[in-house]
């Protein structure tokens, strides 16, 4: 870890009114990071999205699946990886939002928002269980 | 801030003034129970104020478009005024802007309805 580095590790319950507890935390290093209004609102929405896929599609609200949340900001990036413990999701699998047929079908945004609003957007299944989300933005200025 | 809505009437047209966030939980649930609650009392032409509405989520757009669906399939019509750009660029992402009729000016929305002529006048 360079001396630089700051690192955030966040455990949450499969709660919703708990992903402001994390969202105080992001907004907080994307200041720190010289973030704009605008980009530490696309930051805000993009954790918001993760966060609410891992409780409810991911853990399924269930209360003793926790979520695990890593920020890390450093002079290059910041980068949240959220983790949850559910049966996780083939990402290749999840149906366009923007096709004609899926228009107003109420779900299935908020992948798309997130690649829209960060630089690098990972979803993998985790080794040990559970879909584990990475976003990503880049910075151009040193932490202060 | 979580959201609030209050209500005003103009002639048959409702107005739902949305103040806070429209997010996943509460804020959405809020805003279906309003629309469906109008519905339910047979108050079809709804006019949503985004005026003191500045985020809204993945959630809460959906809920928007569940809305205007069951809406228009009562029947009547749901309408969108001074959406922030914030919201009106997830709607534009998606491709959804152009479902929903949009206005900056509240008696251009209120107009838009054609109805006023059964607003009650004072003779």
């Amino acid at each position: 870890m360079s001396l630089a580095e700051k690192l955030v590790e966040i455990s949450i319950g499969s709660k919703l009114e708990l992903i402001d507890v994390v969202t105080l935390s992001s907004d907080h290093l994307c200041k720190l990071a010289g973030f704009d209004e605008e980009e530490q609102y696309r930051v805000n929405l993009s954790v918001r999205e993760s966060l609410a896929n891992a409780i409810e599609h991911g853990n399924k609200f269930a209360d003793h699946k926790m979520v695990l949340i890593v920020l890390r900001l450093n002079d290059e990036v910041f980068s949240v990886t959220i983790r949850d413990f559910g049966e996780g999701f083939d990402p290749n699998q999840v149906p366009n939002p923007l096709d004609p047929q899926n228009l107003l079908n109420p779900d299935g945004r908020g992948i798309l928002y997130m690649r829209s609003f960060m630089d690098e957007v990972t979803l993998i299944r985790h080794a040990e269980g559970g879909m584990q989300v990475t976003l990503v933005k880049n910075r151009s200025i040193t932490v202060t | 801030m979580q959201l609030q809505i209050n209500e005003r009437q103009i002639g048959n047209i409702v107005i739902l003034d949305l103040i806070g966030k429209i997010t996943i939980g509460d804020g959405s649930n809020q805003l279906r129970d309003a629309v469906n609650n109008l519905l339910e009392m047979g108050q079809c032409e709804i006019i949503l104020n985004f005026a003191e509405a500045g985020y809204i989520d993945s959630s809460g757009i959906g809920e928007l478009i569940s809305r205007h669906t069951t809406t228009k399939n009562r029947g009547g019509h749901l309408k969108l005024l001074a959406l922030p750009k914030k919201i009106r660029d997830l709607l534009a992402v998606t491709k959804i802007l152009g479902v929903f009729e949009t206005f900056e000016d509240e008696m251009q929305a209120v107009t838009s309805f054609g109805i006023l002529g059964e607003v009650p006048r004072v003779h």
